[in-house]
């Protein structure tokens, strides 16, 4: 029992979140704006050369063969700077999922270099970044299909987040189109690192109010100086603080695939949705009549952590994964991690 | 990172939930705080749970334990309350004192006390808070006035848990004409010196649950006292630390409160309207999230880290969780949540928990303290 990264997980964890923050400024997203950009291909090849893609792919396969705790804290530092490109989505769900297919039809190699697939889960109605993807995997009830992106029509959907490009998709399922049956623990997965995102955004809502409410002054004196601004902070704080266990607890346990453990990934996405969903709100009321503005940067967190909270399954739908549960899964003090339990 | 226990943890598992089977009382034992033989007979508890070497399981042999690292504290309090085991009378002592001697305590103190702590020989209560010093803990007046190589202690102290009963309390003094922060001492007393009166505060629901103590020239040795002198502060801010963040409340209480929660859920489940299984839910959600937060927390001890600031929101969250398990279950019960009666075992618990967001720090002082350490806003 040892609940904590190792050094070799929070150096890895580092040199990605450096790298992220350096380069995923507010200032660089609103130019990305401007330009009409939602990728910025030069983060993109860092990101590929640092190998960021491949790291949950069996290294025979030409990845690093790691796992999700060693993954999980680069999802949140991506959440953290309200990252634009696809490297969570491809990283930790499309990619492993290329990797498990029989005959991923050389995706997989092109995926590893930089190439990106779009994914159509049943889990969402929209298909992200599917315009500037070289092939999509798409749902058709349980059965994956794998479609070139000529071969299916897409209709752009405008989400308030700017940096979701977002498709409906026509298509033709094939014999031809068909690669899986199943989609194994893709749902689990999604779920898991929309929830590290969301912690990130929800810290990331708290520093810039922190900074903002020791820079204001009103009668005088910073805003953060006042009891009734430092609790809404505070009350913040304590949500992710409480959230974020969850969180990497469930990265843990995903590959058990039991109920316990699926109803810890539940549990990880109800907490971080709860958790950024208040601090995205604290945010705006700490930035006072600025945080509803175009100019202030909390919006561009705030519009992340409404999609992530409504992506790979809403709060209502993961509850009765939790109500399921607690209803035939012993509970209480000797039942807390799922390797304790069937 | 790795989630799953060593056979020697689930060996020490099964070892505790022997010797707790074996030895817990059939039924509860009558409640320490409102009479002598109450607490006698939670006292004789400590006792049989030091004879069995579980008294203090992390601390050094020496001292009467077994040197255990902190995930096999948390393994034998999950076995504790799973077992309905008695609340430890003794918890300011080995949960609060104890921790803090061991951190300031000369040899001495530590041969002295520390065993007799352990065995329950001597009960602890804390004698902190002042009728004019609760959230502003710098501001105790009660003096501690140097005479030779004894202090004189005088002043009153007030909300001390167990201390109508109890047999010493660490208290907080300061010399005559200092101020604030400084000239405080840590002093030690035993209750039933000459000059100490105690007196019984009534809580809402009639317990004696605390109690006030006055000191009128009371003498004790300047040996007796813990750290260094004019350092009281400090070690005082250890202790709370300890308080707050790990050691007084262990997830397993809250585990186990839950777990009958969501049997209390399903006996009415029929007559409850949907909301209600949501409410049970995020409960379990909390404890779990709690649970958590500990074996992180513990981890990065059992790894040579400290604890910092964010004891403050372990101690939050535990006490708002408490409120929200208790609630949930008064909701349930409905019309008979109001009774007195024996068979409602949720009311005490209910008036217990609204005191949670009150000890310890209150919950307004909490959220001050992670503001400013550790989001690092400016002080007002």
């Amino acid at each position: 029992m040892q609940f904590a990264f190792t050094e070799d997980q929070l150096a890895i964890n580092l040199a990605a979140r450096e790298m992220l923050v350096e380069t995923c400024t507010p200032a660089s997203l609103r130019l990305m704006l401007k330009d009409g950009r939602a990728i910025d291909e030069a983060r993109w090849r860092t990101i590929c050369e640092m190998g960021l893609l491949g790291m949950l792919v069996p290294e025979a396969a030409g990845g690093m063969g790691l796992g999700l705790t060693d993954f999980i804290g680069i999802a949140e530092a991506a959440g953290y700077v309200g990252l634009p490109e696809p490297l969570v989505e491809l990283a930790g769900v499309t990619i492993p999922l290329l990797a498990r297919l029989k005959d991923n039809r050389g995706l997989l190699e092109s995926a590893l270099g930089g190439n990106r697939v779009a994914l159509g889960h049943p889990a969402n109605r929209f298909v992200a970044n599917a315009d500037s993807a070289t092939a999509l995997l798409l749902g058709d009830g349980e059965d994956i299909h794998l479609v070139e992106r000529v071969d299916a029509t897409l209709e752009r959907q405008e989400s308030f987040d700017p940096f979701r490009r977002l498709f409906t998709v026509q298509w033709a399922p094939s014999p031809a189109t068909l690669v899986a049956k199943s989609w194994g623990d893709s749902a689990e997965r999604g779920a898991l690192l929309a929830a590290a995102q969301m912690i990130g955004l929800a810290q990331r809502c708290i520093d810039i109010s922190v900074a903002y409410a020791k820079d204001r002054t009103q009668f005088g004196k910073p805003i953060g100086s006042y009891q009734a601004v430092k609790h809404l902070l505070a009350n913040a704080q304590v949500k992710v603080e409480f959230a974020r266990p969850v969180v990497h607890a469930a990265a843990a346990e995903l590959p058990l695939g039991t109920l316990a453990a699926r109803a810890r990934i539940a549990h990880a996405k109800i907490a971080a949705g709860a958790a950024a969903e208040l601090a995205a709100r604290t945010a705006v009321q700490v930035h006072g009549a600025m945080g509803m503005t175009w100019e202030v940067d909390v919006h561009f967190f705030l519009k992340r952590a409404l999609a992530l909270g409504s992506s790979w399954g809403t709060a209502g739908l993961h509850l009765d994964t939790i109500f399921e549960r607690i209803g035939t899964v012993p509970t209480g003090p000797d039942a807390t991690f799922a390797s304790e339990l069937g | 990172m790795n989630l799953t226990y060593t056979p020697e943890q689930r060996a020490f598992r099964a070892e505790v939930r022997a010797w707790m089977e074996a030895n817990v009382p059939p039924a509860p034992l009558p409640s320490f705080d409102l009479t002598s033989e109450g607490f006698e007979a939670h006292r004789d508890w400590e006792r049989r749970l030091n004879d069995g070497r579980w008294g203090m399981v992390t601390w050094p042999e020496e001292l009467g334990g077994r040197g255990l690292d902190y995930i096999r504290w948390l393994i034998f309090e999950e076995e504790y309350y799973r077992a309905g085991a008695p609340t430890r009378v003794n918890q300011n002592g080995i949960f609060l004192l104890g921790p803090t001697m061991m951190e300031y305590g000369t040899p001495e103190q530590k041969a002295r006390f520390l065993p007799r702590m352990a065995a329950g020989d001597d009960i602890w209560a804390q004698a902190w808070s002042e009728p004019g010093a609760g959230s502003d803990l710098a501001g105790v007046r009660a003096t501690c006035t140097r005479d030779g190589d004894h202090y004189m202690l005088n002043g009153q102290k007030i909300w001390s848990s167990r201390a109508t009963f109890a047999d010493w309390a660490f208290g907080l003094f300061r010399e005559p004409g200092s101020e604030r922060h400084k000239g405080m001492s840590l002093v030690l007393f035993p209750l039933d010196a000459s000059g100490v009166t105690r007196r019984p505060i009534q809580r809402m629901d009639g317990k004696l649950v605390f109690a006030e103590i006055f000191l009128d020239n009371v003498r004790v040795p300047a040996a007796d006292r813990l750290g260094e002198e004019g350092q009281g502060w400090a070690v005082c801010m250890a202790t709370a630390g300890f308080e707050r963040g790990l050691l007084l409340r262990s997830p397993a209480r809250y585990q186990v409160g839950v777990s009958r929660l969501i049997a209390l859920y399903q006996v009415h489940k029929h007559r409850l309207p949907a909301s209600m299984g949501e409410r049970v839910a995020q409960c379990w959600m909390d404890a779990e999230a709690y649970a958590l937060a500990i074996y992180a927390m513990v981890s990065k001890l059992d790894r040579g880290g400290k604890i910092g600031p964010e004891s403050s929101t372990t101690k939050i969250f535990w006490s708002e969780l408490d409120i929200a398990i208790t609630s949930a279950a008064m909701d349930i019960l409905g019309q008979d949540a109001e009774l007195t009666g024996e068979e409602n075992d949720w009311l005490d618990d209910y008036v217990f928990a609204l005191a949670g967001p009150i000890y310890a720090g209150s919950n307004e002082i909490q959220r001050n303290i992670i503001a400013e350490r550790m989001l690092g806003l400016p002080k007002a």
